[in-house]
Formats: structure tokens, C-alpha cells, sequence
């Protein structure tokens, strides 16, 4: 913000506080921390510039590990305190850390109406499945049947689809990745070139309360099996050597995994991703067998933090400059000698 | 009142009388509020010293006729100073049989009744549960009755415009505001005027209702009146000479706050979601665009205070408006800015509680939750406006200790001063001290919470200045570096720290001073507040009776101003009225070990000067035996 920033090449460790990071040895998070700081000079980000808002829970410990503006706040409310960050100074870098128990749970209500508004943040929510930092409960998108300290004979939840819970708020952006995956700077540029509210679920794995519930998606070997990474305006394939593939199943209206090769299947028969076809994206939310990774939808609207200063602005060239005792003078007023 | 208009009317043009209270009162449809609001404007313009007390319901449109949907706007106004919208009304307007039935228990015996005799039907008379028709059964007789079918001479004044019967009645409150001008002397300029604005897109309309308005002012003129009945004057009042105008409480609060954020050089970012009585606030303030303010409509409550958090993380002063059951909401957040050392102001617009409550009803209830109401040892300045122009002032001083001991600071206003309207002598805005502030932008020896030795407060360092990256959050933080601290020691340092900076607080804001009366004597009448008006003429009457009583008010709440227990110790009682079950008079009894008396009133209404006065000789005679 200063008039003339020193022009500087930031590293990695330009962005690393002085704190030491305390999540449990083999946490997800670490991954998540790493590619974050990795990327964000490549993004051209400053320091100064740059802000990360948390809510609670083991994820929103993330800020102070940033050597950038930071701020813990309360349960749930990150995105509500960022936006109010943003009206304040829309020239500011922000991005919301929460988890699947803050951005879902307590913090549902203000996820849902910051991604409705599309307010200019950047929203990563590490998706766990559990509860960490109160030891272990079963959290809004664990699995049915999830044996935890609070539902001894399996958790009887439905669990919410966090990609699914943004597109039905309006989200402009929507993409997945997951904890170590490579190309999750990728995915964060991705999300940092977007205008508005980019929501990026990364699941992320818990190795004290949940180990291992990704494994079958996030392993290098089984991996392949699971991963759809999406590219925009091509074939949505994957599998070892990229064998399979979705096939829209006309009579159903749904996505189906198929194998290219196998039945009469051509290439010609595999669906092509569009990022900005909002059906397809609903059906991408939640495939059988297969996880979509990447961008699953992005299609830009208005930005709300950029309407608010248009009507500042507006009102400033309607109203004229600000008078004060003009405004108080207002409607009708009368002297007494 | 015992300067009842009634006691002294009778019949010759023009008597003249020192004040008179009227009370409109009909269906929730049928524009009571605004035809006493123009009322308001047109004794304003009169030159009377005025007061008012508009009482609705909660239900937007109840059923028509009914009690529950009564809807009452009281005016106080005189030749001479008054502070309150008058205990009992010298004059009843009833526009239908509801309206007489939940207000005629308050009108004086004598007091002038108008009633309109169109509204008196079948339907509408067991609506109000009344088996006979009150007009006939003699229990009308103590009073001076102005019986006319305001319904049929409405509809003929604007036959011919072309309206629809549901429209043309519905001027009928125009026709009787008509009527109480001509009564009363007041000129009808100012309501043309509105109204012209008004209906400028449906002429029919305007026309209609200025019709209906020169009707009920020309019936005045030439209707032979009912023996008793005459036409009246209330002389101008003295006032201190300058400008004035009529403010309402959030009207006042929301030019308050624009001003303070101009003084501290800030621009504004107001998160609310509304909520009576305190949406108006939002409304005004969203008005103001141009003045830097940015209004921010959020889901719920506690996404309003939490931007309002975020906003002063990033160098806006961030304001949140709301009523009690929204400030039990905000706890945590604002619990969160008072452990992040940020600027915050919220308005508490009281109402009656618990829970829902009593939602358009006054109270002043919420004292305890504003000193006391969050988690863990979390103190915070706590203000409360004593009339609607004092929440002009009160709102700068909010946004003055906000941004100076970086801290939230509660200002309390209630029903009874969003609401009520008084004329107000407009400030001097350029003789307002500005309290600029300066955001830390070395990074030399940089630390978060490095303190100013006087203040206390830590340095306000916002996002986008280079060098001086950071960390806050809601855990216990180290003193100075900001940095996570488990140490038993410093979160005892750091909870005296909290408490000792809003303490200093204390010393920056006048000490306690006497309102009225002597600074010693047999009784200290001891408020907070919108009951200063009602305080203060009870303590000026009993005075004039000889009694050794004085009036304190406390516009600081917490930390309580110097000098607070030095006067209660300088008199012989103490007496705390309230809208509420007792809680300043605890708070005080806490503090300062004084034998302080409490008189509650927990009705939805505000005190009647005579409650006041009767309680307060009550105790003086116990004393005394």
C-alpha cells in the first residue's frame, strides 16, 4: 500500500512466520501449508498485501503460520469477518481457511451467503471428515456409520457434499484437490485468478481421528484408479493410461464410468468437461467410483465488494461531496431568536 | 399532569394554555404515527417546546378494530421547557372504539374526548368487547366529548376527486388532524408541504388528502362547538436562541456515528440485521453512502457484528446496531474484538425482554449483558444516551474511546429514545474536538501489542502496510508480541491489563456530576438513560415542594466516572429508578457499598413524572419517621 512498493522477489520463505507449526506429525495440513506458501510468489502476492482468516479448529491454526496479515477468529465466522475485512479495503489479498466442522457446521450459514454474494476471497475448506481438534466426533461429512467418541454405534448423519453445498449457494468457483497432491498450486492459482468467492474443498487427512480415509483416492498407486482430474474443453478421462472415462447416459441423465476401448466406447463417447455448465457440475460433485479434482465449475458473475463501491461511488456523484452540517439540516428546520 | 389543560379549559376562543398532552389513538391502519408526527412538526414550527411518544404494536397490520391493534402517538407540548411526553393525556383522539377503550383509563376526568362516532358500529364495538356503546351509556359523562363522524365528513370533503371509498377513508386522519390544527392553532402549511412531496406521483391522492385536511380545519372554524369545548393556544416557549429541528434517537445515533468516524478520519463500515427497534438505524445510515459509510445488510446477527470485526482489522471503524436478543447473539464476536484489542461500536436500541419480549416496547433491561454478557473476564465501555439528542453525542463519544483505548464500546439506547422525538438545538459541528488516528506504520521495534503507557491501548497497525505483518486471534496472546501464551502468569496479567485499560478509560470522560439540585442532601435520585427526562422534572417538582432532593445522571455506565461514590456518600438515600428489575442499583451497591434503593417499573412504558415523585416523598417520609 505504500506508494512506491520496493520492487523484491519473494520466496517461499518470505511467507513463513517464525512460529512454530504444531499439528500432529503426518497432518495433512503440513502438505496444504506447503503448497500454499510455495505458490503464493509465484502469484505475485505480497506480504503486506496478502490475508489469511481462519475460524476454529486445527485447520484455522493456519494463519499464524503465514508471515502476512493473520486472524484466528471465532468458530464459524471467518467468512463473515473477511468480508467485512474486504469492505473495508477491497485492495487486500484475502483468504479464508476453515474446516468441514467450521465452514459446515457453525459456520454453514455465513459459507452459504459469502459464496451467494461473491465476495473477492480465496476459501480453502480442508475437508477431514472428523473433528480434530475436540478429539474425534463425527463432523457434517463423515461417512454414515462413522464409529466416533459421540456416535459409538456409528454415526446416523447424511453427510453434506461440500462442492455439492456450494453450487447450490451460487458459487462462482468450485474446485477440489486433495492434502499432497502436486498439482494443488495449480488449483490455488486457479482459484487466485478467479474474481469473486473461489471455493476449493482439499481433502485433507487426519492421521489421529481418521487415518487413511482418503488412501484409496490420494495413494500412488490406487490413485489413478480414482482421480479425475478435469481440463477444461477436454475428454473428461482417467485411470493409469487414461482408459476410462464419463459417458453421459442419455435415458438416465447421468454420468457413467466407462472404459474407452471396451463395448463400443470411442473416444467420440466421452463427455468434455465445460467449466461453466452448471448441470454437469452438479453431477461432477458426486460420481460413482471416481472423485473430480480440478475445477469443477467457474463461471464469473458480479463481485460484491466491487457493487458496494460502485454504489459508494455512485452516491458520492449523486449526493455531491459530504456535508455534515447539510445533513443535519436536513427536512425541516427552524430558528428561535 | 397538574398543569392539566382540562382542569383549566373553558369555552371562549382562543384560551390561552401553559401545555396541553394529546394522544392519538386508532387502528394500526389508520396512520396514528404519522398524523401525530405531523402534529410534531407543525408545533415545532409553532415554537413550542415538545416531547413525544409514538406506542405501536407489534403486529404490522393487526385486525382491524381490535385492542391489541391499537396503535397511540402521544404529544407533550408547552410555553416552557419539558422533558417528557407528559404523564396522562389532557386530550384523547379516538378513531374508533379499540382506541377509546385501551386509552380512556388515562384520560383525565374533564379531558377533551374526540371521538369518531363512524367507527362506532356493531361489528367494530364487540371487536373491543364493549356490550353497550360507551357514546350512550353515561360512562362517558366525566369527560368533554367532540362526538362527530369523522368517517362521513371525510368521505364528503373528497367526493368528487374520484377515489375509491377505501382510499377516501383514508384520509380521515388528515380530516381529524384538520380539526386538532384549527383546536390548537397550529398552521397547516407544513403538512401541505410533506404532502405534495408525498403524493407527488398520485395527484388524486394529494388532493384527497389536503381536501380532507381544510375540512376538518374549516369544520373547527364553524361548528358550533359542544358547551366546554373552545379553541386553544399554547403560547412559544422560550428556547435557547439558534436552529433547531426534530430528532428522533436513531436518527441521532446514526448522524452521531458519520460524525465521530469523520473526527477519528475513518470511514464506517456498519453491520447490522434487522431487528426492532433498531432498524432505522440501517436505514438511515445506508442513506449515507457518500458520507463513507458502508452498510452492510448481513444473514444474522452475528455475521453483522463479525464484519463489523473484520472491517476495524482492516482500519474502518466497524459499527453494529441491534437489540437485546442481537447483542446476546454478538457475545462471542464481540468478545473476540475485545481479546484482539479492536475499535468496535455496538448499538443496543433496548427493548423489552427476556427472549423475544416485548419487541416495539421500551426497557432498560439490557445493562447487565452490556457490562457483564460474554464469556470470561471481557470488559468493554459501556455508554447510554439520556434523550435523542444526547445519542448524537453519545455516538461520537462511542467512536472516540473505541479508536483512542482500542477497544468495543456498548452505547445503550432504547425504544423510547429511537423512537421519541424532541426538537434539538443543532451542534456547532466545527466545535467538535477531531480525535484523528494514527495507524502504526514503522516497523522499527514493531510490535502487536505494544501498548501507548497512557491509553493502554495497543497500536492499530492494519493490513496492506509493509513490514508490519501479524498475527491476532482469539487465544490468550503473549503482552507485546501477540504470540499464543498458555502461561498461567500472563493470562492474569493480561485479564488485569484488559480491565485496567478500560478503566482509564475513567479518567478521560467528565466527572459524575450533579444534574439538578444540591450536592448534598436527604435523597440522590441516581439515573441512566431515556428516564433523564422523567428524573428530572419529578426532582425539580419535589424540589419545588421544598424537598432536599438531587438528580445524578449517568451517561457512563462502565467504568463508572470519578466522583460516583463521593456523591452517593453525600446524601442521606439513594434512590435508583429503572425500566428494568434492578441493575444499576446492583452494579452501584457493588462498586460502592452504598444502602442504594431501587424503583423498578418493568411495564414496556416509561416512568410517569407523579410515579416518581410519589415514590421518592414515600421514602422520604420513611426515612424521616
Amino acid at each position: 500500500m505504500s506508494p512506491n512498493p520496493p520492487k523484491k522477489e519473494y520466496t517461499r520463505k518470505d511467507f513463513s512466520s517464525d512460529q512454530e507449526v504444531r499439528w500432529c506429525p503426518g497432518c495433512g495440513d503440513y502438505a496444504i501449508l506447503a503448497a500454499v506458501q510455495r505458490v503464493l510468489p509465484d502469484l505475485g502476492s505480497t506480504p503486506e498485501n496478502t490475508v489469511f482468516i481462519s475460524g476454529i479448529g486445527c485447520s484455522s491454526r493456519f494463519p499464524y503460520y503465514m508471515n502476512t496479515y493473520g486472524f484466528h477468529t471465532i468458530h464459524g465466522r471467518a467468512p463473515a469477518i473477511a468480508t467485512g475485512l474486504k469492505l473495508a479495503n477491497p485492495e487486500l489479498d484475502v483468504w479464508v481457511i476453515t474446516g468441514d466442522g467450521d465452514g459446515l457446521s457453525i459456520g454453514g450459514n455465513h459459507l452459504l451467503h459469502v459464496l451467494r454474494r461473491n465476495v473477492d476471497l480465496q476459501i480453502l475448506l480442508f475437508n477431514n471428515q472428523i473433528y480434530g481438534l475436540t478429539k474425534g466426533q463425527y463432523s457434517p461429512t463423515s461417512q454414515v456409520g462413522k464409529v466416533t467418541p459421540s456416535s459409538p454405534l456409528g454415526s446416523v448423519d447424511q453427510p453434506i457434499v461440500p462442492a455439492r453445498f456450494a453450487l447450490g449457494a451460487r458459487a462462482t468457483f468450485v474446485a477440489r484437490s486433495y492434502d499432497t497432491s502436486k498439482r494443488l498450486p495449480e488449483t490455488l492459482t486457479d482459484a487466485h485468478k478467479h474474481d469473486g468467492a473461489a471455493f476449493i474443498e482439499v481433502l485433507q487427512n487426519c492421521p489421529v481421528f481418521n487415518d487413511g480415509v482418503f488412501d484409496l483416492i490420494t495413494d500412488r498407486k490406487t490413485g489413478p484408479a480414482y482421480q479425475l482430474w478435469l481440463e477444461n474443453g477436454q475428454p473428461m478421462r482417467f485411470g493409469a493410461n487414461g482408459e476410462k472415462g464419463l459417458h453421459m447416459n442419455p435415458k438416465t441423465l447421468t454420468l457413467e464410468v466407462v472404459t474407452v476401448g471396451e463395448e463400443g466406447i470411442t473416444e467420440a463417447d466421452i463427455v468434455v468437461h465445460d467449466e461453466t455448465n452448471l448441470s454437469l457440475a452438479w453431477m461432477l460433485t458426486d460420481l460413482p467410483g471416481v472423485v473430480a479434482l480440478g475445477v469443477l465449475y467457474r463461471q464469473p458473475g458480479p463481485v460484491y465488494n466491487e457493487s458496494v463501491t460502485k454504489q459508494r461511488e455512485l452516491a458520492k456523484e449523486r449526493f455531491g461531496e459530504p456535508d455534515l452540517k447539510a445533513l443535519l439540516r436536513t427536512g425541516h428546520t427552524w430558528t428561535v431568536v | 399532569m397538574e398543569t392539566s389543560a382540562a382542569a383549566r379549559v373553558h369555552p371562549s376562543p382562543r384560551e390561552i394554555l401553559d401545555s396541553v398532552v394529546i394522544r392519538f389513538a386508532g387502528d394500526s391502519g389508520d396512520g396514528m404515527q404519522l398524523t401525530g408526527s405531523q402534529f410534531t412538526t407543525a408545533t415545532a414550527v409553532a415554537g413550542n417546546d415538545l416531547a413525544t411518544f409514538p406506542d405501536f404494536p407489534a403486529e404490522i397490520r393487526a385486525p382491524a378494530g381490535t385492542t391489541y391493534g391499537v396503535s397511540g402517538f402521544q404529544i407533550h407540548f408547552a410555553a416552557h421547557d419539558i422533558r417528557t411526553p407528559g404523564d396522562a393525556p389532557d386530550v384523547l383522539v379516538a378513531m374508533n372504539p379499540a382506541a377509546l377503550k385501551v386509552n380512556i383509563d388515562v384520560l383525565e376526568p374533564g379531558g377533551l374526548l374526540v371521538v369518531n362516532t363512524g367507527a362506532f358500529n356493531k361489528n367494530n364495538l364487540a371487536k373491543a368487547g364493549y356490550e353497550e356503546n360507551p357514546l350512550d351509556d353515561g360512562s362517558l359523562d366525566p369527560f368533554r366529548i367532540l362526538a362527530i363522524d369523522i368517517t362521513k365528513m371525510t368521505l364528503e370533503s373528497v367526493k368528487g376527486i374520484g377515489l375509491g371509498s377505501k382510499d377516501a377513508q383514508r384520509c380521515k386522519n388528515m380530516w381529524t388532524l384538520g380539526l386538532m390544527y384549527w383546536l390548537f392553532g397550529r398552521e397547516r402549511e407544513s403538512t401541505v408541504r410533506w404532502l405534495e412531496k408525498k403524493f407527488v406521483k398520485t395527484p388524486k391522492v394529494l388532493e384527497a388528502n389536503i381536501a380532507a385536511l381544510n375540512a376538518g380545519h374549516i369544520y373547527g372554524e364553524n361548528a358550533d362547538l359542544p358547551h366546554g369545548i373552545g379553541a386553544y393556544q399554547v403560547p412559544a416557549a422560550k428556547l435557547e436562541p439558534g436552529q433547531y429541528r426534530n430528532i428522533s434517537g436513531n436518527e441521532a445515533t446514526a448522524w452521531g456515528l458519520v460524525t465521530g468516524a469523520k473526527l477519528a478520519g475513518l470511514e464506517i463500515v456498519y453491520g447490522s440485521y434487522p431487528i426492532t427497534p433498531a432498524s432505522n438505524l440501517l436505514h438511515n445510515l445506508a442513506r449515507l453512502k457518500q458520507f463513507g459509510v458502508t452498510t452492510f445488510q448481513a444473514e444474522d446477527e452475528i455475521a453483522a457484528v463479525s464484519a463489523a470485526v473484520g472491517a476495524s482489522f482492516g482500519g474502518a471503524i466497524g459499527v453494529t446496531g441491534t437489540s437485546g436478543p442481537g447483542v446476546a447473539l454478538k457475545s462471542e464476536a464481540i468478545g473476540l474484538a475485545i481479546a484482539t484489542e479492536l475499535p468496535l461500536v455496538i448499538v443496543d436500541v433496548q427493548r423489552g425482554g427476556p427472549s423475544t419480549g416485548l419487541p416495539t416496547k421500551t426497557e432498560q433491561s439490557d445493562l447487565f449483558q452490556a457490562v457483564w454478557g460474554r464469556n470470561g473476564d471481557a470488559p468493554l465501555a459501556v455508554l447510554a444516551a439520556a434523550t435523542p439528542g444526547d445519542c448524537f453525542y453519545m455516538a461520537v463519544e462511542a467512536v472516540r474511546i473505541a479508536v483512542k483505548y482500542m477497544t468495543p464500546v456498548m452505547l445503550l439506547s432504547d425504544g423510547y429514545l429511537a423512537n421519541g422525538a424532541e426538537p434539538w438545538h443543532l451542534p456547532d459541528i466545527d466545535a467538535l474536538e477531531p480525535f484523528p488516528v494514527q495507524f502504526r506504520d514503522d516497523p522499527e521495534g514493531f510490535m502487536p501489542f505494544m501498548r501507548d503507557k497512557d491509553t493502554l491501548a495497543r497500536v492499530w497497525a492494519i493490513p496492506g502496510t509493509p513490514g508490519l505483518e501479524h498475527r491476532i486471534g482469539g487465544l490468550e496472546k503473549q503482552q507485546d508480541t501477540g504470540h499464543i501464551s498458555y502461561d498461567p502468569e500472563n493470562h492474569h496479567m493480561m485479564t488485569k491489563l484488559r480491565e485496567a485499560k478500560v478503566q482509564r478509560i475513567a479518567k478521560d470522560v467528565p466527572k459524575a456530576a450533579i444534574d439538578q439540585g444540591d450536592p448534598r442532601g436527604d435523597m440522590l435520585v441516581v439515573g441512566w438513560g431515556s428516564t433523564y427526562g422523567a428524573i428530572s422534572q419529578a426532582v425539580r417538582m419535589l424540589r419545588e415542594r421544598g424537598r432536599k432532593v438531587s438528580h445524578l445522571h449517568l451517561r457512563n455506565i462502565w467504568p463508572l466516572p470519578e466522583g460516583v461514590g463521593d456523591l452517593l456518600r453525600s446524601f442521606g438515600s439513594v434512590l435508583v429508578p429503572e425500566l428494568n428489575n434492578g441493575q444499576l442499583v446492583k452494579l452501584l451497591r457493588a462498586e460502592y457499598l452504598v444502602d442504594a434503593d431501587s424503583l423498578t417499573k418493568i411495564a414496556g412504558q416509561p416512568f410517569r413524572i407523579s410515579e416518581l415523585v410519589e415514590a421518592a416523598e414515600e421514602r422520604l417520609k420513611r426515612s424521616l419517621q
